[in-house]
């Protein structure tokens, strides 16, 4: 029974919401502890579970038919031992978990939170501040008289510089997309040789990447320094995009996820007379497509707060966070610009971490480290 | 033993010939491989190695580099009295940020799990955000200010704990709180992203199993049920987080500066950074940046062995 549950939830995994899943388990499962002699406690369950059955029920898609045809027989049988034990129901889902636990540690989990994202709201809108409030004493969190001054400000004062403030945020975005891009494509290439084929040297190269995801890039940022000299791209966008495509942790992501995928897919892809690189790109590719988004959101947020002050000497190349640093070094009366620019900074990487959460969760799911 | 010895060269030149042959028929796979390995032998494992090499020697840039033996490290240990700040620095960071970073992402991890959906997602978000918000925590150097007017200083005069403001960032001895705080902060990364999808991850029927075979409370849930089965997760947490905990420079650059007051602040990458980008002492830096490597490398694998011991 167990078994059947699992291919319908597999099979189902995008049609179905999670609350259903989580409901059909857990009927199946205590169906199968009743055959155990289970008491009130599971039966509770069951009943509190079949309450948002019926309406989930409705919802669900025409595949799903085997399930509920089970499920009336199941309920049937609730039925009849319902009337055999007239017990009170009570709803709760966690028979071990204390009432004052949850509470204190929810408590606790709420104002960590609040503590956690105050700096972030503290630092959005004080952009969004005049700077007479700027400045005001004592301060106040939420800006009284909101206005995109700030920003405005950036084009004004900048654009009067020796570079523009549009040309720094150009440089940091044609470095984040073309970085994250290559990236992306470089690290899935390799992923998917390693993943689906065994062939000689790949688990040692794979356990060489895991190992080089035990040091940052500070460690080779000196010999990287001189390796890129010889190369003679320092002071080109490409000292710090090529040494992105190769980003450790994006490949070692990218590789469990794929680890994944049934194996029989590219058989038959292969039977059918498909070259690797149409596995690839027509089969593997759009089967990943939560992994790509972790891949970006962690190649974007290394890139877009990258200051490349090391390796790109010339102003008209140099990056938003750079760029950053000097406002921020114009003291006082840039204070407005500053956290300007700080939210230009901080929103990109938020913003498309809050629009892919649930892909990323799925792959980072699989980003275990077996030793 | 030469009888040995010979079948143990046979052995491995047999293995050899088919690795060759294998090798040969998986071509697609090298063309695969290819651009990833070039960039990554050029980028991560040559500098690593460049690192080594240069250790021993003396170079400058301009000049050819010369072998000097150990001197480098000679005196990285017995003459640069900042090396060896920076390294209790970089090491108090770690140890301190280091294991509450990982305990705070796993217990907020696992607190979260049990909430509703769309709460649960609300509050990933929230928690993830300020490790991702790039250079967002440059706005505590307005709570942290110096003068009386710092919000920090401003509370703790009102509230009568100090009479004259705190000079936060200058004082050395506020420094390394104030940074270990804003780290701590930033430090729920990849690695609860990691636990918060683990997390969801459980078989429920082990849970159920649990309340069969009398689990009474959360934490005996947690220990015999949720740790075992999140022994890969909480390993990737803690490669993430100790290679972390001991790269801290851009915090304590930016907040302290750089310089900061009597070296305060100083950590291992900050003094590499002197040495590399600003002195042009290529072999000095090399030899820090092999100690920051060998660092890393093995507290990864002292970690690894422990955790593997976890919930057994």
């Amino acid at each position: 029974m167990s078994d059947m549950n699992n291919n319908n939830t597999t099979e189902n995994q995008n049609i179905v919401t999670e609350t259903q899943e989580t409901v059909n388990t857990e009927v199946v499962e205590t169906v199968d502890a009743e055959a155990f002699n289970l008491e009130d406690e599971a039966l509770s369950k069951l009943e509190s579970v079949e309450d948002v059955e019926e309406t989930a029920e409705v919802k669900k898609a025409p595949s799903k038919e085997k399930t509920s045809v089970k499920k009336t027989k199941k309920s049937k049988k609730k039925e009849e031992e319902e009337e055999v034990y007239h017990k009170p129901i009570i709803k709760r889902r966690k028979p071990n978990r204390s009432i004052a636990g949850d509470i204190f540690l929810y408590l606790f989990l709420l104002i960590v939170a609040v503590i956690m994202f105050f700096p972030i709201v503290y630092a959005v809108e004080s952009a969004l501040k005049p700077l007479d409030e700027l400045f005001k004493f004592p301060p106040r969190i939420f800006a009284q008289n909101p206005t995109l001054d700030n920003f405005s400000d950036l084009f004004v004062t900048l654009g009067k510089s020796w570079v523009s403030f549009s040309r720094y945020l150009f440089n940091t975005v044609f470095i984040t997309g073309v970085g994250t891009a290559g990236h992306l494509i470089v690290a899935s290439m390799a992923a998917f040789v390693l993943a689906k084929y065994d062939f000689p040297g790949g688990k040692t190269f794979f356990k060489l990447v895991t190992v080089a995801m035990m040091f940052t890039g500070y460690v080779t940022g000196i010999p990287n320094y001189i390796i890129m000299s010889k190369l003679h791209m320092i002071d080109t966008y490409w000292a710090i995009i090529i040494p992105a495509f190769a980003f450790p942790m994006g490949l070692f992501l990218m590789k469990q996820f794929m680890e994944g995928l049934p194996t029989s897919l590219i058989e038959a892809a292969k039977i059918d007379g498909a070259t690797e690189w149409t596995v690839f790109s027509k089969i593997v590719m759009p089967n990943v497509k939560p992994a790509w988004l972790t891949l970006i959101i962690f190649s974007v947020q290394a890139l877009w707060n990258n200051k490349a002050s090391t390796v790109i000497y010339s102003e008209e190349m140099k990056t938003l966070p750079f760029a950053m640093q000097q406002i921020q070094a114009g003291g006082i009366a840039r204070t407005g610009e500053a956290a300007a620019v700080l939210v230009v900074l901080m929103i990109v990487p938020i913003a498309i971490f809050i629009f892919s959460e649930s892909q990323i969760l799925e792959t980072m799911a699989s980003s275990g480290l077996k030793d | 033993m030469s009888q040995f010895l010979k079948d143990y060269v046979k052995v491995k030149k047999h293995n050899f010939r088919v690795g060759v042959k294998r090798a040969r028929l998986s071509k697609a796979c090298y063309f695969f491989l290819a651009p990833y390995a070039i960039i990554f032998t050029m980028f991560y494992i040559l500098p690593v190695v460049v690192s080594i090499v240069f250790g021993f020697t003396y170079y400058n840039i301009l000049e050819a580099p010369r072998f000097i033996g150990l001197q480098n490290y000679v005196s990285l240990f017995l003459e640069d009295d900042i090396f060896l700040m920076a390294i209790k620095n970089t090491f108090m960071i770690a140890i301190i940020t280091g294991p509450l970073g990982y305990l705070g992402s796993f217990l907020f991890a696992w607190l979260i799990n049990e909430l509703p959906r769309w709460v649960r997602s609300v509050a990933v978000v929230v928690f993830y955000a300020p490790s991702i918000a790039g250079n967002c925590y440059v706005i505590f150097s307005v709570f942290f200010r110096g003068d009386a007017y710092g919000y920090v200083n401003a509370f703790l005069m009102n509230t009568g704990i100090i009479d004259t403001p705190i000079l936060w960032f200058i004082d050395p001895r506020y420094m390394l709180p104030v940074c270990m705080l804003v780290i701590l902060w930033m430090s729920l990364g990849a690695g609860f992203l990691s636990f918060v999808a683990g997390l969801q991850g459980i078989d429920k029927s082990q849970y159920e199993a649990g309340y069969m075979d009398g689990v009474k409370n959360r934490w005996q849930e947690l220990w015999f049920i949720t740790l075992p089965n999140m022994k890969p997760m909480l390993m990737f947490g803690a490669v993430m987080s100790i290679t972390q905990a001991f790269s801290v420079c851009e915090v304590t650059m930016t907040l302290c500066g750089f310089p900061s007051t009597d070296y305060a602040a100083r950590t291992i990458v900050t003094h590499l950074y002197d040495y590399g980008f600003a002195r042009f002492e290529m072999g000095y830096a090399c030899s820090i940046a092999t100690i920051l490597f060998l660092i890393m490398i093995l507290c990864n694998k002292a970690i690894q062995s422990m955790l593997s011991r976890v919930g057994t």
